[in-house]
This record gives C-alpha cells, structure tokens and sequence, in this order.
C-alpha cells in the first residue's frame, strides 16, 4: 500500500471517535446488563436472574402487545414489500419517462416529513374514518406502517435492481420466454437479495414505531413500544429493560442477516 | 423513431405508471392524502370537548403566535409559544453542532481504517442507528437519571456527594437527541470522506501547510456535502423530535412535536395544533430545499 498512514491522521480524531464508540455503547451495554438484575430497582445491583424476563413473559399486557406487534410488522411488511417491489420495477431500468421524478419523490414522502405531523393527520383521517364505518380494527395500524415502510423496502430492492445486468432478461427473451416467465424465472431470483434485505428492514422499521402507532391506535392496540412508552409514565421497572433487551436482540438478529444478504460477493 | 420503437416506449411509460399505482395509492390513503386534511382542519372551529365544530376560523393560525386576552378579547404575543419554538430551534442546532463535533472525528476515524476494519467499525454505527429510538432513548435515560450510572460512578469516586439532577432539563433532553441522531451526522460524513482523495492531504503538507491549514482548506470544503447532508439528517428528525423530549425533558421542556401532540390531548384545540403541525412541516422543506440545492452545487463542484 502506496498510503502513508501518518498523513491522514488528524491530532485528538482517533480518540474522540473512539470516546464516541464508548457513548454510543456504554448506555446500551447498562440497559442490558440492569435487565439482568435480579432486585427490584433499577438502581441497585443485586445480582444476576432472569426473574425481569419471566415476570414480562407472564405479563399477559406484554404478550398480547408482542403478539399485536409482530403481526403489524409481518403483514405491514408483506405488503410495503409487494409493493415497493412493484414500484421499484416500474421506475428503473426504463427509459426516463415523464412523472418518474414525482414517483420518486412521492415514493420517499415518509423519510421527508416529520413523523408527528403524518401522526396528527392520521389521527384525524382514520378518526374519521372510524366513526363513519365503525371499524375499529387493527386494519388502520397495518396501512398506516406498510405506508411509511415503503421507502425502506423500496430502496434497497430499486439498489438491487440498478446494479443487475439487462443481458440475462434478454436472452431469456430471445428464447421465447413470456415476459411473465422471463420475470419469474430470471428477474425474481436475480433480484431475491433485495426484495428479502428491504423487507427486512420494512419489518425493523415496523416494529420500531412509537409515534405514529401511539397516534393511530384505538382502545386496547397497544404495540410493544408504545406499551413501553405508556410504562415511562410511572416509575420504570427493570421489566421494560428486559422486553427492549429482547427487542435489541431482535433487531441486531435482521440487521446481521441484512449485512449478509446485501454484501458484495466475491 | 421508428413507429414500433415508439410504442414500445410507451407501453414501457405505461408500465411504469402502472407498477407504480399500488404504492402511490396506499401512500395517498395513509400518508400523504390525509396531509390534506390537516391543512383544512387548520381553519376550523375548536369544539368544546376536542375535534373540531364545521366552521371557519382563522384562530387556530392566529393561535400559533397570539393569545386572546380572556377580558378584554385583545391579542398578544403568546410568550409560552415562543419560548416552545426558541427551545426546538435552539436544542435541534446545538444537537446538530455536537453531532457534528462528535461525528466528523468519528467518521474520518472509520474511513482512515484499513478496508476490513473499517467494515467492522461501519456496523458497529450502523446498529444504534437501525436499533429502536425509544430504546436507545430508555438507555441514555439509564445513564443520566439521578440514581443512574453517571451519578452512581461520579458518587462512588467521590467527585459529588449528592446526584447531579440532569434529568428533565433542556441539557438532558440535548444529550439524549445527540446521542440517537449521532449514527445519522457519522454516515452521510463517512460516505463524504470514504471518497475524499488521500493523495491531496499530501499535497498539502507538500506545500507546508499546517495540519489545521489542511483540515480547514482542504478536507472541509472538499467533504461539505456530507456535512450538510448530516447535518439536515440530524437537524430535521430533531426539530420534530417527539419521544426524546417527552422521555427525558418531562412535561416542561417540551418541544414543538410534544407541544402538538398537547393540542390534540388536554389542550383540546385542534386547529391550533393541526396549524402547528403545518408551521413545522413547512420549516422541515425549507430545511430540505436548502439541503437539496447545496447538494446540487456540491456534485458539480467545478461548474
């Protein structure tokens, strides 16, 4: 390597980028390790248990929230990804057409606009809505996720789709194929990466909201996080330590396979 | 063109169109559309007990400035108001600054290490930054509250004899926004300085300049557009922010996003807070027409 290391060290970088690891870390590492404490405060160290991981697993308020969570996430997901999918396909490997621009842009409207504002005005559009056809139903909740979880799902499939060769759809062309077995058969698996990496990242994103679900929901729709959130109004009990650590888990679990999944091969 | 390219072209703009209808129709029902309705929720009449009376009014804007005096039905300046928008813009530059003066050392850290260190490095921001904001939001809280790891540590040394209160003051509600947008400054600088050749930094010393000389008149203006990319990254979610002001500033230091959310709870003025909620949408797309014009200029830096 032609590249002298001492050039591009910069006096007090290297330690404040590593003082910044450690801010980053140390408070996520406390929450973990506090979760496995078996006193009753959140204060004191006592021990180690997994007392806080069973009370939580017999708290029915916190399994039905999980529950309730994971099918949002799953079903909010499946449908962001179908059709982000879709948009992702008609908006690449085309000739430039009139509109492409305001799809993008439409496409991307949930990473612009501030969370609380799309909270609010969902608030008072499925309020409405509620009342004139009397659904109250987890129905809203999954909309109003798949919606923000467009862009997530539809960015890395539209990646996908840009770095991937013409050649092979062409030639399954020149064999005959039908558009339909041409896109089964050679787009669908070359693109396979890519629809699995957003939607995992559809369901992270889903899983995570608080604002939105917190402003969308009806009586008794709880999600994990909002649950959480509700939970900080009283006195927090290492209870809600052990959930986020699963949660954590969870979510260090999908990104790992994310890396893996869109990593450049060879 | 000949006639059959031509159609071709436009069966493929129709399919384009096409493939694309499902997302923007689920986008127009659940997140866009309903924007609609904020607009024109903005002019009408609170009703008594929340929601709105089918009126028009121009309180709810007039709201966002001014309150009428209860005797005498003559407005002035809302003080408590002001103060809510000095405390969000205040709070969301100052998070920006310390993220920036966090993350610039940070990112040019990772992008200095060999390839595959720095992919190691690189994951290890990318997982506070995928990781529940409410999470990360309850793991600062962990650290900062009274019995917390920072007064439990700062006690047991003997550097305080009672615990330091930071916790629902502005300084705790700053430290928490720093400390879950910083993943967002470090990434768009990283991808700035991950293509910032190295060859000039030798040039430079070439020339004998100083090492600040290099960093201020070398580095800086060449990775700019990542700093404004951070820097809106981290400034935008900020302004709206909701959760972190509300876990750890308390019901007092409240920001814009909590003061909207108070509108619609106890405050029972909906129209005021649907004007509120438009007053920040519409600060957020300057913020953005800023970002995207300086980052038209940065791609095309010899034009």
């Amino acid at each position: 390597m032609a590249k002298r290391f001492d050039i591009a060290r910069l006096p007090g970088f290297a330690p404040i980028a590593l003082l910044s690891f450690v801010a980053l870390y140390l408070p996520i590492f406390t929450l973990v390790g506090y979760s496995f404490n078996a006193g009753n405060s959140v204060a004191v160290w006592s021990g180690f248990s997994l007392h806080w991981y069973s009370a939580a697993w017999a708290n029915e308020t916190v399994k039905a929230a999980t529950l309730r969570s994971l099918s949002i996430a799953t079903l909010a997901s499946a449908i962001a990804t179908v059709i982000a999918t879709m948009a992702a396909i008609g908006t690449t490997r085309r000739r430039a057409f009139k509109g492409q621009t305001l799809i993008y842009v439409a496409i991307n409207q949930p990473l612009m606009v501030p969370e609380i504002v799309t909270a609010v005005a969902l608030m008072i559009f499925f309020g409405m809505l509620k009342q004139v056809t009397g659904y109250q139903g987890l129905g809203y909740l999954i909309l109003a996720h798949a919606a923000f979880c467009i862009p997530f799902a539809y960015l890395p499939i539209r990646a996908r789709l840009e770095g991937m060769d013409l050649s092979l759809e062409t030639a399954a062309a020149d064999l005959y194929a039908s558009p339909w077995q041409t896109f089964r058969h050679v787009t669908l698996p070359l693109l396979g990466p890519g629809i699995a990496a957003g939607a995992m990242l559809a369901f992270v994103i889903s899983l995570d909201d608080v604002v939105i679900t917190e402003f969308v929901k009806s009586g008794g729709q709880d999600t994990l996080p909002t649950y959480m959130l509700g939970q900080m109004r009283r006195a927090i009990t290492p209870e809600v330590n052990a959930i986020s650590t699963l949660l954590l888990g969870l979510t260090v679990a999908l990104l790992t396979a994310f890396f893996l999944l869109t990593r450049k091969r060879g | 063109m000949s006639r059959a390219e031509d159609r071709q072209a436009r069966a493929s703009t129709r399919n384009g169109w096409l493939l694309s209808v499902p997302a923007l129709l689920l986008l127009l029902f659940a997140a866009s559309g309903p924007l609609v309705i904020v607009i024109v929720y903005s002019f009408l009449t609170p009703g008594q007990y929340g929601n709105v009376v089918w009126g028009f009014s121009p309180d709810g804007w007039i709201g966002v400035l001014f309150t009428r005096d209860i005797f005498d039905d003559t407005l002035g300046l809302a003080d408590a108001h002001l103060t809510i928008f000095w405390r969000s813009v205040k709070l969301s530059l100052e998070t920006t600054v310390l993220t920036f003066l966090a993350g610039f050392p940070t990112a040019w850290f990772i992008a200095t290490r060999p390839p595959k260190a720095r992919a190691l490095w690189l994951f290890l921001i990318t997982i506070p930054f995928w990781t529940n904001l409410l999470i990360r939001t309850f793991a600062i809280n962990e650290v900062l509250r009274s019995e917390g790891l920072m007064n439990t540590v700062l006690m047991k040394l003997g550097l305080i004899s009672a615990p330091i209160q930071v916790m629902y003051t502005d300084t705790a509600v700053l430290i928490g926004m720093a400390y879950v947008y910083l993943p967002l400054m470090v990434l768009p600088l990283f991808a700035a300085i991950d293509r910032f050749d190295m060859k000039l930094l030798e040039a430079g010393y070439d020339l004998y300049a100083s090492r600040w000389q290099v960093l201020r008149h070398v580095i800086l203006p060449i990775v700019k557009p990542g700093i404004v990319a951070g820097s809106i990254l981290v400034f935008v979610p900020s302004l709206g922010a909701y959760v972190t002001p509300r876990v750890l500033g308390g019901g007092k230091n409240m920001m814009i996003g909590n003061f909207i959310e108070l509108q619609f709870t106890q405050g029972r003025n909906w129209p005021l807070g649907a004007a509120l909620s438009l007053l920040l949408l519409i600060v957020v797309m300057v913020a953005l027409l800023v970002y995207v014009r300086a980052a038209n200029k940065g791609s095309n830096p010899h034009g």
